[in-house]
């Protein structure tokens, strides 16, 4: 499982968590996360993520 | 001082600076590239500003990378500690304190700057703005001895920044001529929520006046309202709103409005010149929020790497950092004729913007509803569509 970071803000998802505050179950591949999803801390669309090794 | 010839130079090293920076480099990894910055040139999560305080996070951890670490991801000359002191549009030329540097392409990256309310008093000088990081990193220090904060401007970012210091245990009184707080993105309904929502944690409020007078009171400040009645704190903050940086582009001969005038291709009046971000007015929408910045970069990365793009904003809703009362806006157009409705039951509100033949235009969210985000946004109407608005 791995680990996104948003660019603008350093929110950071991991799919082994989810997000299940915005619908998203634990253990969704990134792939998986709706396009239309957005950073919950500052509203940066999913291409502005990048994978973190953590 | 001259530098060799830069095909893109950047003035403004803030998120549109840098976001644009990032975008252009995805489609053009050599062409030359220059970022001038007036501060230290770090990278730093801006919108985190308002809510870190809650996150426990403190100033080093909010920098996302240094200069030195921008200039090496981004292949690109950064200039630190450099302002402008003029453009030549003719030849194509940025004078700066450290020398002349000659673009093809120029992007003004300026941003926006706080105005501060008139206010008369002794103490007026010492009321902070916090609009960039150093601006934050004196906010910090002087709250660690402040256990009272009086916020003046009960907008957006009065709200976020009173928030997240009630959330540390905070003593916070929020000032202004607002009916309720938010009133300029939020419906009525909607903005009551928000108000019991911080009452309720302990906020006080004093709305519908405004501040006069600042002044020295012994270990703090006396703030004179002009209902007549005065409040004590340890540390005053101004938070009533942010005008575009348009100071350069001005001097410039660039068409200036309330931000610098641009068409949907980010353009300005003046040819090679572009503009992004807070400090631009894309026909006719200057809007100061993260969404519309980055529709931006990616269309004119693409426009400076050959392939011309108009910027297209979808619908585009703010996301409120209230956590006391989650937030969600999408403010429907300004002008328009229609009417907010209401359902749900105080703090979950779902409120619905219409125009008189019944189209949706706008919403806002409050508490459980913000879950509805992504299905309302669905249905609402792009706020630029290629080749919309006056051209």
């Amino acid at each position: 499982m791995k680990t996104w970071k948003c660019v603008i803000c350093n929110f950071v998802y991991h799919e082994v968590d989810g997000l299940p505050s915005d619908g998203i179950p634990p253990g969704t591949r990134w792939d998986d996360v709706p396009a239309s999803w957005e950073c919950p801390d500052c509203g940066a669309g999913k291409d502005d993520f990048e994978m973190v090794e953590i | 001082m001259v530098t060799p010839p830069s095909a893109l130079v950047i003035i403004g090293s803030g998120l549109a600076g840098y976001t644009l920076a990032r975008e252009f480099r995805k489609l053009d990894e050599q062409a030359p590239l220059t970022i001038i910055s007036s501060d230290d040139g770090s990278f730093y999560s801006k919108p985190m500003l308002s809510n870190a305080l809650s996150k426990g996070k403190e100033i080093a951890q909010l920098i996302t990378s240094s200069a030195d670490e921008m200039r090496e991801k981004l292949n690109a000359t950064i200039m630190s500690h450099t302002s402008v002191l003029a453009i030549d549009t003719k030849a194509h030329v940025v004078s700066t304190t450290h020398g002349d540097i000659k673009y093809q392409s120029l992007l003004l990256a300026t941003g926006a700057i706080p105005f501060r309310p008139p206010m008369t008093g002794d103490a007026v000088d010492e009321v902070l703005s916090i609009n960039n990081l150093d601006d934050y990193a004196r906010f910090r220090e002087r709250l660690e001895e402040a256990q009272r904060v009086a916020i003046i401007g009960p907008g957006l970012i009065g709200c976020e920044f009173a928030n997240d210091m009630l959330n540390i245990g905070k003593g916070v009184t929020i000032i202004g001529p607002d009916p309720y707080p938010i009133s300029g993105l939020l419906p009525t309904v909607v903005g009551r929520v928000l108000k019991s929502a911080l009452s309720a944690q302990g906020l006080a409020l004093h709305l519908g006046t405004t501040a006069t007078a600042v002044d020295n009171n012994g270990a703090g400040y006396r703030i004179t309202l002009d209902n007549g009645s005065e409040i004590t704190a340890n540390l005053v903050i101004s938070a009533v709103g942010l005008r575009p940086n348009i100071a350069l582009a001005d001097a410039a001969g660039i068409e200036v409005n309330r931000g610098i005038v641009t068409d949907q291709y980010l353009q300005t009046s003046a040819s090679d010149v572009y503009a992004l971000g807070d400090c631009a007015e894309v026909n006719g929408l200057n809007l100061l929020f993260v969404a519309p910045l980055m529709a931006g970069a990616r269309a004119l990365a693409k426009t400076l790497s050959g392939e011309t793009t108009a910027v297209e904003y979808p619908a585009m809703p703010v996301v409120i950092k209230t956590p006391t009362c989650p937030l969600v806006v999408s403010p429907p157009p300004r002008d328009t004729e229609g009417e907010w409705r209401y359902e749900g039951k105080a703090p979950n509100i779902t409120a619905r913007f219409s125009d008189t033949s019944g189209t949706l235009l706008g919403f806002a969210l409050s508490g459980d509803a913000v879950a509805e985000k992504q299905a309302l946004t669905a249905t609402l109407p792009p706020v630029l569509t290629h080749l919309s608005g006056k051209n």
